[in-house]
């Protein structure tokens, strides 16, 4: 952490990290910790609905849906057993954010679940971790057997009627697990593949009865909301943003890491600011958000704030929070195969948009590089690309595209130059 | 009922809560372009060619999946859903082997119907096909991968109704691919070749083995006395290869369209389903008098008994050993025919045409030749393969005047008609069993309990005294629910019967692509239709099962019989 930046930083979630012994319960408890959970079982559900409610908090997966909505979608419903999942299956390349939280603070995110379990009253609850995130795995198994034998989880949670079993389950690589249906298949032993929505699955997810699903981050900021209360985490950040981000900062910057930052601060002030900017003097050629799946941006934009709503307005996303700065020695259709590469390999191939398509748009960019492109095949780049958008089955082949679409957006010029027949007429494609 | 009023392309409309908008648009007369939706399955919305506008939504709308909600304003052919359609199926053909004019799928193909539709001109997609082996190891079923578009139809069909899990989405992306486990052979992975894979794809990526030519070849060698057997079923399914109405009882034509091609006798399978409830049931009545295997449990299904010969072989026991018709009438036609004609047995071909791709696995079992060198039936043809050469021969089938089998295998009953559906071989049987147990006349021969779609259906029958009970499963999953109630002790029944496909073989993998729960209804009252409209209902009334016994086998269950009539099986489980 760069303390240099008092306004930029705002220490919600990561006040711990480097203070406390991960594999130290104590160290956590002697930190404050559970004791927003003391206060969480004399709660009723609604109470604490209501808290996240006030919150104004939205999930950090990346989607940013509100949370305080799915949890009472969950706390609503009548049928049982419901099922409570935390999606720690971060596979976006470029976000390691997640990775921090469970290998620095695991009890602040297991408080943060159990505080979840008890308000919905639910009993089984799985942390679905990254395959490859190995110190993780054994950090989160430690942290729930030592959260067990101080009455945590398990029967009788804090000496009430509440009990909440928690069992940790890892995938075997495939970034499409993150996707929550996908999550919830591999949960239960089947090839990671994406269900139909609706239902969602506050509705019908694991075992196809109502199951809350929530990102790592997320339930990380629970204890704060309950401890200091749903208005004072809402008056963090922009009005319609609440509370802090981690940014996880990487590529062509001086000191890439995983940041937390109130929303509000600008891309620019993150990668200048706490990044230190670019490394021997040079220019950013283009910055990509939230991941391989995120928009590619110029330098131009950089003032953007970090807010969902005025992201939306401009047709973009932070997802996750990850802000990957490219440098000007690199050329941009190398990154884009490289993106869409990935997407080539991590398609589940269920449906056809996706299945096909990301080769596709990989011919086609491999053609425009080297220079025997028509603006025909522009067009037809640009035709795939929003099909894929627009009926692909999920997120993935929904977002696959994004690099693609937003550098033919921002970055015009570097395809123009690459097609023999594209004139000054045929610009408005 | 709530009903939703929604607009689609202009037109107001109101339909039941829980209706997709597919099926929302078939009311106004609009139908949506689908490639993975089947009527019967489970709605996988994988091919994302059904796509239409919803006002509102950003993403265009999956019309298959999508409900309609009140107020929703639909366009099923916006400047975007036409473009998405049409890019979605320009990139399953980039993938695709589009060979269509030399395809068996050729004018009966899903796909090639939605290119067309979409005005397809010219593919704007290279193509990123990788051919791949073509799977022929079955003796009944080929798998082309080429063709395969992903819809995963087969895949459901394999584990739902049939609870076998035979092939499966293996690997992802663009490598993923529908194969058997491990990539291995279907040879090698425990398949009954009961075909309704083959049935519900959309394409031509798995098909029945295609043996035409090799009957254009019999019928023009002037050597060979050529003789075809139709089964039950095919006569209520024929009509649709040739755009008929589902559930026309077309007999007399199937039969004017055979003697067009040239086949010398045109003869009826019913025959030996006759002669099978001859066997089988004083089979039955052996068993049941002198401490035999019981439950007895038929034998007319060749993919039920591959199921049972590589799962269950510890129940072989109770499996009857009677030969199909198909089998038996394939060794009658060697012996008994050949001799009453005096033609040399290695000079007749036995034609089958029959609902099932099992089928052509059955008539290569070693076992089933007289001879031990000739097959006693040589060749197998779907239904759908029938209606193939038909339209070769240009027979235009619907305006065929009726035709009648010929003699000595064309008198039949009402009974054996009844074999082509569920529960069928139960009521012929039954109708046989207790007026040769009791001696008395039966007054109501319908047997109503035991027919119709329900999965497993259960009967009791007075024998003098005797309450015999009897079940019937169709489906392998259903077959699957009785043998373990058989292992576990549980099964208080004393005949069973299975039918490998949903319906019977009325629904049969080898039946036209048409076919859809809805329709396997139509035909299954058409052959009770049929059956009504018998003189003769009851297997052991028919002269020519007299005269049968009379010339040659002498008596049910006699030395003949058991030479030619029945047969062994084998537990092939581990092979």
């Amino acid at each position: 952490m760069n303390s240099n930046n008092n306004i930029l930083i705002k220490t919600v979630i990561t006040k711990n990290i480097g203070k406390i012994n991960p594999n130290s319960i104590d160290d956590y408890i002697n930190a404050g910790g559970y004791k927003a959970l003391q206060k969480a079982v004399k709660m009723t559900g609604v109470q604490i609905v209501d808290q996240v409610k006030a919150s104004n908090l939205k999930g950090r997966g990346g989607a940013g849906f509100p949370t305080g909505i799915k949890m009472e979608a969950v706390l609503n419903t009548d049928v049982t057993p419901k099922y409570l999942v935390c999606n720690a299956d971060e596979g976006e390349p470029g976000n390691f954010k997640d990775k921090l939280l469970l290998e620095n603070d695991p009890h602040q995110m297991l408080e943060g679940i159990i505080i979840a379990a008890v308000a919905l009253n639910i009993q089984k609850g799985y942390i679905y971790i990254r395959g490859e995130y190995n110190k993780a795995i054994e950090i989160i198994n430690l942290a729930i057997e030592q959260a067990t034998k101080k009455g945590f989880v398990g029967k009788n949670i804090c000496s009430t009627n509440f009990s909440l079993d928690l069992e940790v389950r890892s995938g075997a690589g495939a970034y499409i697990c993150g996707e929550e249906f996908a999550l919830i298949e591999s949960i239960e032993g089947k090839s990671g593949r994406p269900r139909n929505k609706p239902p969602f699955p506050t509705v019908s997810g694991v075992n196809s009865k109502p199951t809350l699903i929530n990102n790592v981050e997320t339930f990380s900021v629970l204890p704060f909301i309950i401890n200091e209360g749903g208005k004072v985490y809402a008056e963090i950040g922009t009005a319609t943003s609440s509370g802090t981000k981690l940014i996880s900062l990487s590529g062509n910057v001086k000191n890439p890491g995983v940041y937390e930052v109130p929303f509000g601060v600008t891309v620019g002030q993150v990668i200048e600011q706490l990044g230190g900017g670019v490394p021997n003097n040079l220019k950013i050629k283009m910055v990509q958000l939230g991941g391989a799946s995120g928009p590619i941006i110029p330098p131009s934009m950089l003032d953007i704030k970090l807010d969902y709503k005025e992201m939306a307005d401009l047709g973009i996303s932070m997802g996750s929070g990850a802000i990957i700065v490219i440098d000007e020695r690199f050329e941009m259709f190398d990154i884009i195969k490289k993106i869409m590469n990935f997407f080539r390999h991590e398609s589940c191939g269920k449906c056809t948009p996706c299945r096909e398509g990301n080769r596709q748009i990989l011919k086609l960019i491999s053609k425009i590089d080297n220079g025997t492109a028509t603006i025909k095949d522009l067009k037809l780049l640009e035709t795939l690309c929003s099909v894929m958008v627009s009926t692909s089955f999920c997120g993935l082949g929904q977002a696959a595209p994004t690099a693609v679409i937003t550098t033919l957006k921002y970055f015009t010029e570097e395809y123009a130059n690459k097609i023999k027949d594209y004139s000054l007429q045929s610009k408005s494609v | 009922m709530n009903m939703i009023e929604l607009t689609i392309n202009n037109n107001k409309i109101s339909v039941p809560e829980g209706t997709t908008i597919l099926n929302a648009a078939k009311t106004i007369g609009i139908e949506i372009p689908t490639l993975c939706y089947h009527e019967d399955q489970i709605i996988k919305a994988n091919c994302r060619v059904c796509v239409v506008e919803v006002e509102g939504n950003k993403n265009l709308s999956t019309s298959c999946s999508t409900q309609v909600t009140q107020g929703m304003v639909v366009n099923t052919n916006s400047a975007r859903a036409l473009e998405a359609r049409k890019v979605n199926i320009e990139l399953i053909l980039a993938n695709h082997d589009a060979d269509c004019l030399t395809c068996q799928r050729n004018l009966n193909c899903e796909l090639q119907k939605n290119a067309n539709q979409a005005g397809i001109r010219v593919n704007r997609f290279e193509s990123v096909l990788e051919k791949k082996e073509i799977d022929n190891s079955s003796p009944s079923i080929v798998r082309n991968p080429n063709k395969c578009i992903k819809c995963g139809r087969c895949i459901e069909v394999c584990r739902d109704v049939q609870g076998l899990n035979i092939v499966d989405m293996i690997g992802r992306s663009d490598s993923m691919e529908v194969l058997p486990a491990f990539g291995k052979y279907l040879s090698d992975v425990n398949c009954i070749s009961c075909g309704l894979c083959s049935l519900v794809c959309p394409v031509a990526a798995i098909y029945e083995k295609e043996d035409i030519q090799e009957v254009w070849d019999a019928i023009n060698n002037p050597k060979k006395h050529v003789i075809v057997q139709t089964a039950p079923a095919v006569r209520v399914s024929i009509g649709e290869e040739f755009d008929m109405e589902p559930g026309t009882i077309s007999t007399g034509k199937l039969v004017s369209a055979l003697r067009q091609l040239g086949i010398d006798k045109v003869f009826d399978t019913d025959f030996t389903a006759d002669l099978t409830i001859i066997e089988e049931g004083n089979e039955l009545l052996q068993r049941l008098n002198n401490g035999g295997v019981l439950p007895m449990i038929t034998s007319c299904s060749p993919g039920w008994i591959n199921f049972i010969e590589q799962y269950y072989p510890e129940l072989l026991p109770n499996v009857s050993s009677c030969k199909s018709p198909q089998q038996m009438f394939g060794a009658i036609a060697k012996t008994y025919y050949a001799e009453k004609i005096g033609v040399n047995p290695e000079d007749i071909y036995v034609i089958s045409i029959m609902p099932c791709t099992a089928k052509k696995s059955e008539a290569k079992r070693p076992e089933m030749s007289i001879d031990g060198k000739n097959p006693d039936v040589d060749v197998v043809l779907t239904t759908r393969e029938l209606g193939k050469m038909l339209k070769q021969a240009g027979v235009d089938f619907s305006s065929l005047k009726d035709d009648t089998y010929d003699n000595p295998f064309g008198i039949t009953t009402g009974a054996a008609v009844i074999f082509g559906a569920t529960g069928g071989v139960m009521e012929a049987a039954l109708r046989t069993v207790y007026e040769v147990v009791t001696g008395k006349t039966l007054e109501q021969l319908d047997f109503k309990v035991v027919r119709g779609l329900q999965g497993i259906k259960e009967a009791e029958i007075d024998l003098n005294g005797t309450k015999v009970k009897v079940a019937v499963a169709h489906t392998i999953a259903n077959a699957r629910k009785i043998l373990e109630l058989i292992k576990t002790g549980k099964s208080d029944y004393l005949f069973i019967e299975v039918m490998c496909c949903p319906g019977g073989c009325i629904g049969g993998g080898g039946q036209p692509h048409s076919t859809t729960n809805a329709i396997r209804q139509k035909r299954i009252d058409a052959t009770y239709e049929a059956d009504r409209n018998m003189p003769i209902r009851k297997s052991h009334e028919s002269p020519a099962i007299k005269s049968i016994y009379e010339e040659f086998l002498i008596k049910p269950l006699g030395e003949k019989s058991h030479k030619y009539l029945h047969t062994h099986y084998k537990n092939r489980k581990n092979k």
